[in-house]
């Protein structure tokens, strides 16, 4: 009986995907998992509007290759086992030519394996490493590598002289991620981590914390990695502390929101970032500075709120598969293949230099180091 | 330890410690006029916040944060008329429940009206950086803003409790709701109006905390553990020691920093309240008959 | 038998579901039902502790965490290294561990899936008695506080330790080979079988748990309910059974956490947060304290819904408007409302305490 049921359902199965139409032409459908709401809406907020916006604007220019696209956005609220069940239903049922997201990387590492089984090229806006290391044939991911923005750090370090520091952290996938990094890398510079503390990604006031790191005299810089608001709070209580410390922090500062909040204290904070922060200073001859400035003004004159760097991830996502799509048609496979072999492809982040080696396609060169100056981001030149 | 680093750590545990004596304040005058823990109790100090930010463009700040925690005390009043005050008899695990449902409901519409994004009012005295030196710690002014404006909030409402005819008919109300009503005490206006009052200090405390923690819509909930776990600390229904327990617990989270690894520091103020609750469930200032006394 | 005859219409059902869904060729929408399913396992388990037993938990989330995280963390972490300790040595030649090779081409020796999930149940036992022996003394207020409590810590303790992942949880976790042939795992290839081993596991525990009911066991929590002194009077050991019923509901929402997590290969610190615990308490609610059907039918409803993502961005609203609705006018949840007659009956007989 058991085995009658199973066959029929085998048949039941192959008949009804013989009937599924193929997609229908003049439509390609895009699927989008972004932490809109939950403990990572700073994320998926600004990555959900960039998207709606880009594919508003694609549309009205006629679609891509004269195809419409069509963006499903899936509010995961940060919960892998939404971003799980989220990427089945795009990949089998609406039969998505590829997914943007998730926001997370915790989020990304659960469906890296569904869509390299689902055969559909995820393109994620989240930053560690191990998204794309080991490669899988459909990931791609499109934030700057960890490691990228931790040497960055280091080697301006080297240039002060600094040698002891101490690390803050977020603890979110970001916050821990940089830890893991910069503890690994330092010694490659001869750098040596001498205190590192964790922090809740909804703490309040972390004057008790920064107290005990002052109480140890041998720090010389502090390093910030995290990408939730805390991180304008650490500023802000390092110097009202009185504590003159050079301050670093990660890519994740890359919100001029954070800045206005830390006030006086985000004067002089040194960190790497895409060049998006500065794109009004940029000069009109370098690859980024006329998609950066577009993207900015039609974000912020949209709506009403400064445009991010996060943001910029989704840009990236979109803009990447757009070019594939250009290139390769509607078919996930050519895609894949359209996407590993971009080169010198401009976007928010950086220039994108895709292989079947590196996923991520961003080089060291994808940042800058910037600093705050009168409540702006400024490009860093050194004292 | 240093002398400088201690008194450092004294002054950011009395900070947390006066927000969270506040939301227990909160609670407890809720708890004593209707046996209920509201659970959104939290959400007031997130609206009192984000509403005196978004009027501040309007209008000078000590009007705004005035009309903040009036338009605060009328979200508390709307919430009890509409959810409790019709029930009849609820048990406590309704009770809880719907308390629940609220905060999760208040602060949704929170991110639907607000965004995910953070906000701030701007430092009352000073900048971000301003700090005055007391021993050699560097204390922001904004500091002694949040302690002063608590500790006054507390005398306050020992005032209030005392003195006023509203007050003694509220304490009475908590004594005894029968004789209450005997004795001519609208007890359903008295329930009303202890929503009203832990809505006000809510949202007074979510004004002077917002230039040091920021605004955000989902603060709320961090802050009601904290206020529940300062609340059975002290003692359930009793004020005063919800001030005295407050301080301590934050206290004991700044120090804390100096042995157990920042990561852990909401885990301790919980794992306290497990072994108080294991151990002295009336609380550490609270007599065990009286507890005994109260329906749970 | 005649417990058997009140599942039937449940077998049928599920059985006709997945015909339909073949026949019209959407049996996508089996990946959310067996998602469904193992909630709804957690969810029952705690539909008797608190409707039957009368004691809210506001942690069984940190249950669930406590069966997924165990049973992830031993099948992922890689004992290679550590080969030549007498420990693994001694594990691996009883046969207890599993060596292979990942997608990616490296060698891993990890513990193999049964074992992880006995260690995971037997954790779940040890600390819900633990925790339970003093918890279930309090009361009310104070019995929330103390379970919310604990799921806390328990969200806390995985989102700082390092072997539970820290913010990003754990990934990659492989599938559970329950016998040759049957595995559970998210693969697209395993769905039927996988929707069926979900729903097995399901009606398993509801047998159990209806038969638990009407068993002295049952009368005895429903005396504990009513009025616990009044039961203690009565000579009943109403300490015991509270213990009893917490840790078979833990056990539910761990297993519920080990299956699920191998099924979808993986899982995060979302699992133990407060708001998903909240969200447990508020399907029993909907589904009626007392009821263990309406908790099954509604937890797996308003959780397929919700992991179809039907709700937008506005799943937690949602789930907030529910529990204050049923609160409000359904205390005794939405299937004993009067435009029902004839379920509100079936209610009635089967009383609520």
């Amino acid at each position: 009986m058991k085995r009658f049921v199973s066959k029929a359902v085998l048949a039941a199965t192959a008949a009804s995907l013989m009937l599924v139409p193929a997609a229908m032409a003049g439509t390609i459908k895009v699927g989008a998992i972004l932490a809109v709401t939950g403990g990572a809406s700073f994320l998926g907020g600004p990555e959900a509007r960039t998207l709606e916006m880009l594919v508003e604007e694609i549309n009205a220019k006629g679609g891509i290759n004269g195809d419409k696209v069509e963006m499903i956005i899936k509010d995961s609220g940060a919960s892998p086992e939404k971003a799980i069940s989220f990427a089945k239903q795009l990949i089998e049922e609406e039969k998505v030519l590829a997914i943007i997201g998730p926001s997370t990387s915790g989020e990304t590492m659960k469906i890296k394996d569904i869509s390299e089984a689902g055969k559909t090229p995820l393109l994620s806006c989240a930053a560690a490493e191990v998204i794309v290391n080991p490669v899988a044939s459909y990931v791609f991911k499109t934030p700057q590598n960890d490691s990228l923005a931790v040497k960055k750090i280091f080697m301006e370090m080297n240039r002060l002289g600094i040698t002891k520091i101490a690390v803050l952290a977020g603890n979110t996938g970001f916050g821990q991620a940089g830890k893991g990094q910069l503890l690994k890398i330092a010694p490659e510079f001869g750098i040596e981590v001498i205190e590192t503390e964790v922090y809740d990604k909804k703490a309040t006031d972390l004057s008790a914390v920064v107290a005990k790191i002052r109480a140890n005299k041998d720090v010389q810089a502090v390093v910030n990695w995290s990408v939730v608001p805390a991180q304008s709070i650490v500023i802000k209580n390092i110097r009202q502390a009185g504590w003159d410390v050079p301050l670093f922090q990660s890519h994740g500062f890359g919100n001029i929101k954070y800045v206005e909040l830390a006030g006086a204290a985000a004067e002089g904070v040194i960190f790497p970032a895409g060049r998006l922060l500065i794109a009004d200073t940029l000069s009109a001859d370098h690859p980024q500075a006329a998609l950066l400035k577009s993207y900015v003004s039609n974000y912020e004159s949209k709506y009403n709120e400064t445009a991010s760097t996060f943001g910029g991830h989704a840009y990236d996502a979109f803009t990447i598969l757009v070019k594939a799509v250009e290139t390769a048609g509607n078919d996930r496979d050519k895609v894949r293949a359209a996407v590993e072999n971009l080169q010198g492809f401009a976007g928010t982040g950086g220039v994108f230099n895709f292989s079947a080696t590196d996923h991520n396609g961003l080089d060291i060169d994808a940042f800058e180091m910037m600093t705050v100056k009168d409540g702006k981001f400024v490009a860093y030149t050194g004292k | 330890m240093t002398i400088e680093l201690f008194i450092q750590y004294c002054f950011a545990g009395l900070t947390y410690g006066s927000i969270y004596a506040i939301v227990a304040i909160g609670f407890n005058i809720i708890y004593n006029t209707t046996g209920i823990i509201n659970f959104a109790q939290g959400e007031f100090v997130m609206l009192g916040g984000m509403i005196s930010i978004s009027l501040l463009p309007l209008m000078p700040m000590p009007l705004a944060i005035a009309l903040a925690v009036v338009i605060t005390m009328a979200v508390g009043a709307l919430i009890e008329i509409i959810f409790i005050r019709w029930l009849k008899n609820p048990s406590v695990l309704r009770m809880i429940i719907i308390t629940i449902g609220l905060s999760i409901l208040i602060r949704e519409t929170a991110v639907h009206i607000w965004g995910e994004g953070i906000r701030a009012l701007p430092y009352f005295i000073g900048n971000q950086v301003t700090a005055i030196s007391v021993f050699g710690a560097r204390i922001s002014p904004q500091v002694l803003v949040v302690i002063g404006v608590c500790g006054l909030m507390v005398v306050a409402l020992g005032l209030f409790f005392k003195t006023t005819s509203v007050g003694r008919q509220m304490r009475a109300c908590s004594a005894n709701r029968t004789a209450a009503v005997l004795c001519g005490i609208n007890t359903r206006n008295m329930v009303t109006f202890s929503f009203v009052l832990s809505a006000g200090i809510g949202a007074l405390a979510g004004c002077v905390m917002s230039p040091i923690t920021y605004s955000e819509y989902d603060i709320g909930t961090g802050l009601a553990i904290k206020g529940f776990t300062v609340a059975i600390i002290g003692g359930l229904g009793n004020a005063g020691s919800a001030v005295i327990a407050g301080l301590l617990l934050g206290l004991i989270e700044a120090f804390s920093v100096s042995v157990v690894p920042l990561a852990f520091q909401d885990a301790i103020a919980i794992a306290i309240l497990l072994v108080i609750l294991f151990v002295r469930p009336h609380g550490l200032f609270g007599s065990s008959e009286a507890a005994g006394l109260k329906e749970f | 038998m005649k417990r058997l005859l009140s599942i039937a219409p449940l077998l049928v059902a599920i059985i006709a579901i997945q015909l339909l869904c073949a026949a019209t060729g959407t049996l996508y929408y089996l990946t959310q039902m067996t998602m469904s399913a193992y909630y709804a396992l957690l969810i029952i388990g705690l539909c008797v502790l608190m409707g039957y037993a009368g004691q809210i938990s506001l942690g069984h989330g940190g249950f669930f965490a406590i069966g997924g995280y165990i049973s992830a963390a031993l099948t992922t972490h890689n004992l290679e290294p550590l080969q030549e300790n007498v420990l693994v040595a001694a594990l691996n030649s009883l046969g207890l561990l599993h060596a292979g090779v990942d997608l990616y081409g490296g060698t891993f020796l990890v513990v193999t899936p049964w074992v992880a999930c006995i260690v995971a149940i037997l954790a779940a036992v040890l600390i819900s008695y633990l925790i339970g022996v003093p918890v279930l003394k309090l009361k009310g207020h104070y019995l929330a506080m103390a379970t919310l409590g604990f799921g806390i810590i328990i969200y806390r303790v995985v989102l700082a330790s390092e072997y539970f992942g820290e913010a990003d949880g754990i990934s990659g976790v492989p599938g559970f080979t329950l016998v040759p042939g049957l595995t559970v795992s998210g693969d697209f290839s395993g769905r039927i079988q996988n929707y069926y081993i979900a729903w097995g596991l399901l009606i398993i525990g509801l047998i159990l748990l209806l038969n638990l009911i009407d068993s002295r066991v049952g009368r005895a929590l429903r005396a504990i309910h009513g009025s616990s002194e009044a039961a203690d009077a009565m000579g009943v050991n109403t300490a015991r059974f509270k213990i009893q019923t917490f840790v078979l509901s833990a056990v539910f929402a761990a297993i519920a956490g080990v299956f699920l997590t191998h099924y979808n290969g993986g899982i995060g610190p979302s699992e133990a947060s407060v708001m998903k615990s909240v969200r447990y308490v508020a399907l029993v609610a909907v589904g009626g304290m007392a009821h263990l059907w309406g908790a099954l039918t509604m937890g797996v409803l308003l959780n397929f819904l919700s992991l179809r993502g039907v709700f937008g961005s506005y799943d937690d609203a949602v789930f907030g408007l529910i529990l204050i609705l049923i609160m409000l006018f359904a205390p005794n949840g939405i299937l004993s409302l009067r435009w029902r007659p004839g379920l509100a009956k079936q209610v009635d007989e089967k009383g609520d305490g």
